[in-house]
């Protein structure tokens, strides 16, 4: 599915922008957004480590574990491969409350974190476990309470109201993640998305 | 309301800041060799994205650049608008799984020329909170543990993304 979507937009892009003659706006395009690429990927480096030392702290406090007990009934209805005191489930709390919030700086490394900790589970070097799936699933499905740059793009442009969108917001985020779930637990029983352990690179 | 969200902005990170070290504190951990213990793994975690993001943005940059946009709109919009969902917000829902900043740059647009309180406005502000950048996330996610075979990561995540933006459409249609 990746490969042909990624393809796809490859190749639809390069033909449309012969058609429209835009080529030239195609070679900027694909030599600015690899350089984009790798200024995000360094850029990450400093607020990765940032927040991975604070997650680390509050590893070794207990705190984590803490968390994860108080959310343990959900999390292992979400998670049933994931053991209910391994690392991983603190580490997806962790990137969800980040995500709530809106503080997508410390959400990313906190979820790179618990990718980690989740690939410590799978027999597999390169395929994804029914367990990253569920957690990135919920996780493009976003589940923000407050949308503090559209309210800041709104004020700016003058709206009367710039924050009468949270409401709405949440409802159409909440129907998403609900959305997410559902798919994910439905799409990994169809045999074409089984994991299929006989033909993979076993670690 | 706004001044009460801009607050819980603008002290949700010191607060963390301080809460997270100071509980370690009372527990007697060494929060310092804690820390960079923790941030040893930045770096590592931050370059092994690179070429998953490569290959994401390139071929993402490609088709917005080509302008296949306007024809992906045209060709979706009488579709789009059995459910009520104004033509123009159409790039609006295109670019919402694809890109952030185009997202973000296709919502300003649309709030600029149509008004914040407009119709359109409201719905491109819905659309932007209602769901996340799937194809970024993938491409970050997956990539700092190498994982190439996603499974049904990518069919889950952009139905999720059709939910959201089609609910953000229902709930601008019924509340403004």
């Amino acid at each position: 599915m990746i490969n042909i979507i990624w393809f796809l937009m490859i190749a639809v892009g390069v033909i449309f922008g012969a058609i429209n003659g835009n080529i030239t706006a195609i070679t900027d395009a694909a030599i600015s957004s690899a350089e984009l690429a790798v200024e995000i990927s360094i850029g990450l480096i400093g607020v990765m480590a940032l927040w991975l030392g604070i997650m680390k702290i509050a590893e070794k406090s207990g705190l984590i574990q803490l968390l994860s007990r108080a959310l343990k009934i959900i999390m292992v209805k979400l998670f049933p491969d994931v053991p209910p005191e391994h690392p991983a489930m603190g580490a997806i709390i962790m990137n969800m409350a980040a995500n709530v919030l809106g503080l997508g700086n410390a959400a990313t490394p906190l979820g790179l974190k618990a990718m980690n900790e989740l690939q410590t589970l799978n027999p597999t070097e390169d395929t994804a476990t029914d367990a990253m799936v569920t957690f990135l699933a919920i996780n493009t499905s976003s589940v923000t309470l407050i949308p503090a740059s559209v309210i800041a793009i709104r004020a700016s442009a003058g709206s009367a109201n710039p924050a009468e969108i949270i409401g709405p917001t949440i409802i159409a985020t909440a129907a998403s993640t609900v959305a997410a779930v559902i798919t994910v637990k439905l799409l990994q029983r169809l045999p074409r998305f089984q994991m299929d352990i006989e033909n993979e690179n076993i670690k | 309301m706004l001044n009460f969200i801009q607050i819980i902005s603008d002290f949700a990170i010191p607060f963390i800041l301080l809460a997270i070290p100071a509980y370690g504190f009372i527990k007697k951990v060494k929060v310092y060799e804690a820390f960079t213990d923790g941030a040893k793994e930045g770096f590592q975690t931050a370059v092994r994205i690179i070429p998953y993001l490569v290959a994401m943005l390139v071929s993402i940059g490609v088709f917005r650049a080509s302008g296949a946009m306007d024809g992906l709109t045209s060709l979706l919009s009488p579709v789009t608008g059995l459910i009520g969902m104004p033509a123009e917000t159409v790039p609006m829902a295109i670019m919402r799984p694809l890109s952030g900043g185009g997202a973000t740059g296709v919502m300003t647009d649309l709030i600029t020329t149509h008004g914040a309180d407009s119709l359109i406005g409201r719905m491109s502000s819905i659309m932007m909170g209602s769901t996340e950048t799937t194809f970024y996330v993938l491409a970050v996610y997956f990539g700092a543990v190498s994982i190439k075979k996603t499974r049904h990561a990518l069919p889950a995540g952009l139905i999720a993304d059709a939910v959201g933006i089609i609910t953000a459409v229902i709930i601008a249609r019924l509340m403004f």
